[in-house]
């Protein structure tokens, strides 16, 4: 397995303890215990429906921006916590970064699509801001082809691109945990290969955390795996977390090894 | 009833749908080809630049343009703040609820009155109430009024036509709501909202049985927003209405029309030069 780096003594880059999240009166998410370790690819998989974007998005609190959402327990950022009462929302997504299932540039400049974060964020320097632009694009391996172009469209560039110009725009604000929504779901096997690549590369100094229903994906690419499930009542909760290789070689519950070997989902 | 077989129904759809677009933009053509027709002719650089004499029989037109282009320009800078933050407010900075239910039933309801309703209020409230007497200002503040509804509803929906994707993109990068709004959600917004604007321009510059109330009729040049003027519209209706000029009607009828295309394409080459680069 590709991912399958030495990760026993990494630290713990994020922690959830016992969260939940509702949606209303309907209860989403039931006491999910996790340790995310830095600077490795953790994927979240299962089937459609179990709660794993909304898991995904605890981390970064995007689940607030839906109306009636509810969190209970807590998640820490290095040891610092991401829904207490001082928590900075803002400063919190600085440091936890977003990939979404589809590529979506914002309809202006690749160049403005690659600053509009740290230009909100006060950057105001020219030369800084072009700096900032060249080392995103290089680090998402870009900058060759799109160099000359920066000033066009950003819709103007393939889908797999586009989805790379994401992750540069991501990239732009420092994170130092990424979160890929299914990011390759939309796009072709070359493309997400290209886009696998990358995750590879940027685990060496970046922690992500991957959902993805591609199963092969989450063998390639990832260090830990979680495997989380709907109960009867429709609660998703975890069933499995452990390093990838185990899982898939070893899966200790037998709804993981039913839905590693394919029997449902 | 006949059932059709599928291949003649669609022919058939396709020929109705076509007859009908084609019959609406002919009846469009057809009236603006008919008063440039009759209009340009009077049309020149005495007409543009003469203050009418003899009630709008002789001279030209002058006082009607300052006066619609006043009232109008006056009327979208009152409207403009609130409609579009009202619109922003409802759909940005506030859930559905009696609030936001009471704000839209009233804007409904405000976008169905006719416009002389607004111009008796404007003339109880504005000119007389607050003495404001007949003028650019009491136009201004009641077409305001009148425009709002349009101006909150175009602005709406075209905030809520922005991809929800945006708004996630921008909270992701660590942006916050104002941000996201300013960065995420305006440059996409701004054509719906400045279409909304250019609706309400269109109204505005129209409008004759909101203004007569309140600006007045006046010929005479305005010196300040508190002297009464009146618009196009209104000269063009007192010029037919009381058998002034019919020449004169067609002229300031022609001006009106190639005035509001003008505003279009100004507008949207605004856009195109300033907000919509990379779009």
């Amino acid at each position: 397995m590709a991912g399958s780096r030495k990760n026993n003594s990494r630290k713990t880059k994020i922690e959830t303890k016992s969260i939940n999240l509702y949606y209303g009166n309907h209860h989403a998410l039931a006491d999910i215990t996790v340790k995310i370790p830095a600077r490795a690819i953790t994927a979240i998989i299962g089937p459609s429906g179990c709660g794993k974007s909304s898991f995904l998005r605890l981390f970064n609190r995007m689940n607030d921006l839906i109306p009636g959402v509810r969190v209970e327990g807590d998640a820490l950022l290095d040891n610092f916590s991401i829904y207490g009462k001082n928590a900075d929302v803002v400063n919190l997504r600085k440091k936890i970064g977003m990939v979404f299932q589809k590529p979506n540039v914002f309809p202006m400049s690749i160049y403005e699509n690659l600053v509009i974060g740290p230009k909100s964020h006060g950057i105001k320097d020219k030369s800084l801001l072009n700096g900032i632009a060249e080392r995103c694009l290089t680090q998402v391996a870009l900058w060759d082809e799109l160099k000359d172009m920066l000033k066009k469209p950003a819709t103007e560039i393939s889908a797999g691109q586009q989805q790379r110009l994401c992750i540069a725009r991501a990239l732009a604000v420092d994170p130092e945990v990424i979160l890929m929504d299914e990011s390759c779901s939309a796009l072709d096997p070359v493309s997400t290969m290209k886009i696998e690549e990358l995750m590879l590369e940027l685990a060496k100094d970046y922690t992500i955390i991957i959902v993805t229903h591609n199963m092969e994906q989450a063998m390639r690419v990832s260090d830990m795996s979680a495997f989380m499930m709907i109960d009867q009542d429709g609660v998703g909760g975890l069933v499995e977390y452990s390093r990838t290789s185990d899982m898939f070689s070893n899966p200790k519950d037998k709804r993981t090894e039913d839905y590693i070997t394919g029997r449902f989902g | 009833m006949i059932k059709l077989n599928p291949h003649t129904a669609e022919k058939l759809a396709k020929g109705v749908i076509w007859t009908v677009a084609l019959m609406v933009i002919a009846v469009l053509i057809f009236i603006i080809v008919f008063i440039l027709y009759r209009g340009l002719s009077v049309i020149n650089w005495e007409f543009l630049t003469r203050i009418p004499r003899r009630s709008g029989r002789e001279g030209g037109i002058l006082t009607p343009i300052i006066g619609t282009l006043s009232v109008t320009l006056l009327a979208i800078l009152i409207a403009m703040p609130f409609g579009i933050g009202t619109a922003f407010y409802l759909a940005e900075y506030t859930k559905d609820g009696i609030l936001t239910r009471i704000i839209r039933f009233c804007t409904e309801s405000l976008a169905g009155i006719p416009s002389i309703i607004y111009g008796l209020f404007g003339f109880i409230f504005f000119v007389q109430i607050l003495d404001l007497k007949w003028s650019i200002l009491s136009g201004g503040l009641t077409l305001a009024i009148m425009v709002l509804p349009t101006l909150i509803r175009t602005s709406e929906e075209a905030i809520r036509a922005v991809p929800k994707t945006y708004r996630e993109v921008s909270f992701s990068l660590g942006g916050t709501k104002w941000q996201t709004i300013r960065k995420a959600v305006v440059p996409s917004a701004i054509r719906g909202i400045v279409n909304g604007l250019i609706l309400s321009v269109g109204r505005c510059v129209a409008e004759t049985a909101a203004v007569i109330l309140t600006a007045g009729v006046s010929l005479s040049m305005p010196k300040s927003v508190l002297d009464s003027s009146r618009t196009m519209a209104v000269h063009f209706y007192q010029l037919v209405i009381e058998g002034i000029s019919m020449t004169n009607a067609y002229g300031t009828a022609a001006v009106l029309i190639i005035l509001v295309f003008f505003i279009n394409v100004v507008a949207n080459m605004l856009i195109n030069r300033f907000v919509a680069k990379g779009r």
